[in-house]
Order: C-alpha cells, then structure tokens, then sequence
C-alpha cells in the first residue's frame, strides 16, 4: 500500500546549518507517530516541511504518493489536506474563536458562512468549547487556546494533521485538557504526525515512536521498543538525559 | 512655570505695547476672522480630497513593498525608491515643481489650476510617509500569523487580507493620525504658489491692515482643529499601548 506520507532523502539547511540530512521515512494512513529527539534535531522543521511551510533543498516529500515537494507545486491545495497545529497556538487575535475557525472554511474550501458557522459550533461543542465561540483569543486560557487552534485545523478535514509541540507553552495543569483533544484524534483515520517532548504521552498514544538526530531518523519503532529497549546508542543517551530530572 | 515667566514677564518688556497692538489686537481679530474661517474652509476641502488620495496610494506602495515573489523584485525597487524620493525632499519643494512645473507644460482649465497640482504634490509626499507607517505595521506582523494563514491553505492575499493587514492597521492608528494632524497643517503650504487658503488671507489682511493679528487668528483656528486631532491621537496610543504591553508597572 501507498503511504499516506513519505519522506525520501530530504535534506534541508537554513544558511550553514544543516537540519534535515537525508531523512527517509513512511508513514501509513491513520498511524500516529511521535517524533522524538533534542532541540535542534529537526523535529519541527521535519513537520513544517511535510506541508510545504518549508522547502526542501534536496530529496521528496510525498503524500499518497504524490511528490508535493516538487518545485512550483502549489501549495495551497496540499495544505488543506495537510493542517498544522503550532507550539505558539497562533490563533488570529483579531477574530473571534468562531471566525479563527470559520475564515479558511468560507475563503479555501468555499463554505457558505451557515455551513461553516455549523461545523465550527459542532466541533467546539464536541471539545467542550461551545460558550466560547464569540470570544477573543487573548480572553481564553493557553490551553483553551490550543485546542481552538486544533479545532481550527481539524475543522478543514485534513487527511494528515501535524502537532508541533503543542503542549511546550502551556503550563504544566493545561497540558492534559489539550492531550485529551489528541487522543480523540487516535483511529478517526486521521494520519498524526506529532513532534512533541512528552514522552509518556508519545509513548501511549503512538503507533510507532521515531528517534530523530542531527536531522535523521536515527531509530524507529514500537513505543515500547523504542522507550524500553532502544536499540540505538544515541536513544539511549537521549532517553537517560530526559528521564535524568 | 514657563508659563508664569512668559505671562508676568512679556508684558514688562519695553515693546510690549506695540506687539500688543500689532499681534493682539481685538478690533482686527474681529474684522478678520469672517475672512479667515472662509480661506480656511479651501485647506479643510484640500485636506478632505487628499487624505483618502493618500491612504490608498500609500497602502499600494506599502503592499508592494512588501510583496515577496522573487518577479516582482522592479516592483518592490519602484516602491522604495518611491518613498526614498519623496521623502528625502522638502514638502514645499515639492509643492514649488509639481504645482507650477505641471501647469506650465500648457495644460488647459481646469487642469493647469495650482491648486489641483499643489494638492498633488501634497498628496504624493505624504503617501511616501503614510506607506512608511503601514509597511512597519506589516512588518510589526508576526511571521506566525502568516504561517498559520497559510497552513489552512490560504492564497498569500488572502493571508494579507484577511490576517496581515487588519492586524498590522490597527497598531498603526496613532502614528497614522499623527500624520494626518502633520498634514492639516501642511495644507496650509499650498497658499505659496497661488490658492488664497487661510495663511495667505492672513498675509493679505497683514498687508493691507499693517498688522499681524490675522496670523495670531489664523494659528488659533488651526489649533481649535488640531488639538482635539492630537488628544484623539494621544488617546487611541496609550489604549493600543494598554492593549498591546501588559501590566503596568507602579510608578
């Protein structure tokens, strides 16, 4: 079978620094997979690369087979399939909640403001937002925020969604109302490509757990391999270090 | 203080009498100011049709500014040396080429007036500010903003339109308006190649009266306009400030 998303020897540098090399990896329709790994070992830039945020210097990215990356591909018709959820929550402090959720809606896919006003309502409602819907984002907490932000994404039906380290802003008592959120996500068929330092949470919510460093896939596998018997010196290293403090 | 020093000291001054007559007095306020408040009425017209001439003119160069498609590289040049040229010279050099250079190529009524090419001059250096002020408002933007925007599959306009640019003029009020008070007052330059706008009323009732008070009525009706002008200012600046800051820190 196809694979909803692969990435086949992408490199890609900002200036000097090199920060994918050579990554290769596939991932299947529906399966979840955390990436792990240091600060600066690629994590984000991987995501931001699988929907065209960046361009890669070299190598393909590939969604159901399909090479996206190819120079002058537009990108808009691949992000709506893609959606991202950011660490920063990077709501539009303009718009209300209902309009942060309704403006792609009605401007990329088309909606009539009524249809989209509904499909808003129903997801706000379904993750226990629903009084929030004319509110302004600077009025809601960091938390309430993140999962505005995942609704927002999640209102455009993406086939894949990407998490981008969404509970690294957060304090510490809103980070489970925002897993919560994910762990619905898991096997509604949704592909979840998640970056993320929560190792407990990446270790119980995903299908397989991918270890990335200095910008490659350096091991993949199983949770339960990849967090009890990592294989991997440089896992090993990376995992005592985490669990350290 | 200053205050206290200029009102008991100016009048002990060995001329203050005859100041007081040519700049205060009240007989020539009151034959003047029928005059005046109609010549302003010209700078209030010229103000009315420039201001929303330069808004728009601005927002384009602004918005090609900031384009980023590597193609429109001349575009973006053009908008630069647009600005860097129009500002980089006095307002009233300005208004000297363009208002009598323009008319005298022999254009025919009414577009050799002036006035209509004073107003342009006017307006073509201000929309070199004014796109000053929205291209920081754009840049004060977030990256962020436009990544989220773009990961929902928004074009880039729309991104600009929808998410930039609402963002990026609602920080910018303050200095806009404080702009536009600049230019109330500026109109007042296009008198020098012909308009008879207040400031050149005033000149012509000096002239003829041998006094100059008219200029004293003529910077008080400017200021009845200009300072509610600066309080509003004041006022949306520290609200944005307020806003946009966080706590205030105790004095």
């Amino acid at each position: 079978m196809t694979p909803k998303v692969s990435l086949r020897g992408v490199n890609k540098s900002f200036g000097a620094n090199t920060v994918l090399h050579d990554l290769t990896l596939d991932v299947s329709a529906g399966e979840v997979v955390s990436f792990i790994g240091a600060s600066g070992s690629g994590k984000t830039t991987l995501l931001r690369c699988v929907n065209l945020l960046e361009q890669i210097d070299d190598g393909a990215v590939l969604l159901d087979g399909d090479e996206i990356s190819a120079v002058g591909r537009d990108p808009n018709p691949i992000r709506r399939r893609v959606g991202i959820v950011f660490q920063s929550f990077n709501l539009f402090p303009h718009m209300s909640v209902l309009r942060n959720i309704t403006l792609a809606l009605t401007k990329v896919l088309g909606l009539s403001s009524g249809d989209a006003d509904t499909r808003a309502a129903e997801l706000l409602a379904r993750f226990g937002l629903a009084e929030k819907a004319s509110v302004y984002p600077d009025q809601l907490s960091g938390g309430q925020q993140q999962r505005v932000a995942i609704i927002r994404a999640l209102a455009m039906q993406p086939e894949v969604l990407l998490l981008d380290e969404i509970t690294s802003a957060l304090d510490p008592e809103l980070v489970g109302e925002v897993l919560d959120v994910v762990r619905e996500l898991k096997g509604s068929g949704i592909t979840l490509l998640i970056a993320t330092h929560e190792m407990a949470f990446a270790r119980e919510i995903s299908d397989r757990v991918c270890f990335l460093h200095a910008g490659s896939v350096a091991e993949v596998g199983a949770p339960s391999q990849i967090f009890s018997e990592p294989q991997d010196e440089r896992t090993q290293q990376f995992l005592r270090r985490v669990r350290s403090h | 203080m200053v205050l206290v020093a200029v009102v008991l000291l100016v009048p002990r001054m060995p001329r203050w009498d005859r100041v007081k007559k040519s700049f205060f007095d009240v007989d020539q306020m009151r034959d003047s100011f029928p005059r005046l408040i109609d010549a302003f009425w010209l700078d209030v017209k010229i103000f009315a049709w420039t201001t929303p001439a330069i808004f728009v003119l601005a927002l384009l160069i602004a918005l090609a500014r900031n384009s980023r498609s590597p193609a429109l590289f001349p575009l973006r040049a053009l908008a630069a040396a647009y600005t860097d040229v129009m500002r980089g010279v006095p307002v009233i050099l300005w208004i000297y080429l363009v208002g009598f250079g323009v008319p005298g190529l022999g254009l025919e009524r009414p577009y050799n007036s002036p006035l209509l090419w004073g107003s342009v001059a006017l307006g073509m250096t201000y929309s070199g500010y004014v796109a000053e002020v929205f291209r920081a408002g754009i840049d004060s933007v977030h990256e962020s903003q436009r990544a989220a925007a773009r990961s929902l599959g928004l074009s880039s306009a729309q991104t600009m339109r929808f998410v930039v640019l609402p963002q990026a003029v609602r920080r910018v009020v303050p200095p806009l308006l404080n702009d536009l008070v600049s230019l109330q007052k500026d109109v007042a330059l296009v008198s020098l190649i012909g308009p008879i706008e207040i400031l050149r009323q005033a000149g012509i009732d000096k002239a003829k009266f041998a006094n100059f008070t008219p200029y004293v009525v003529a910077a008080l009706i400017f200021l009845a306009v200009t300072i509610p002008l600066t309080r509003l200012t004041d006022y949306l600046w520290q609200r944005e400030r307020r806003r946009t800051s966080g706590t205030r820190v105790a004095a």
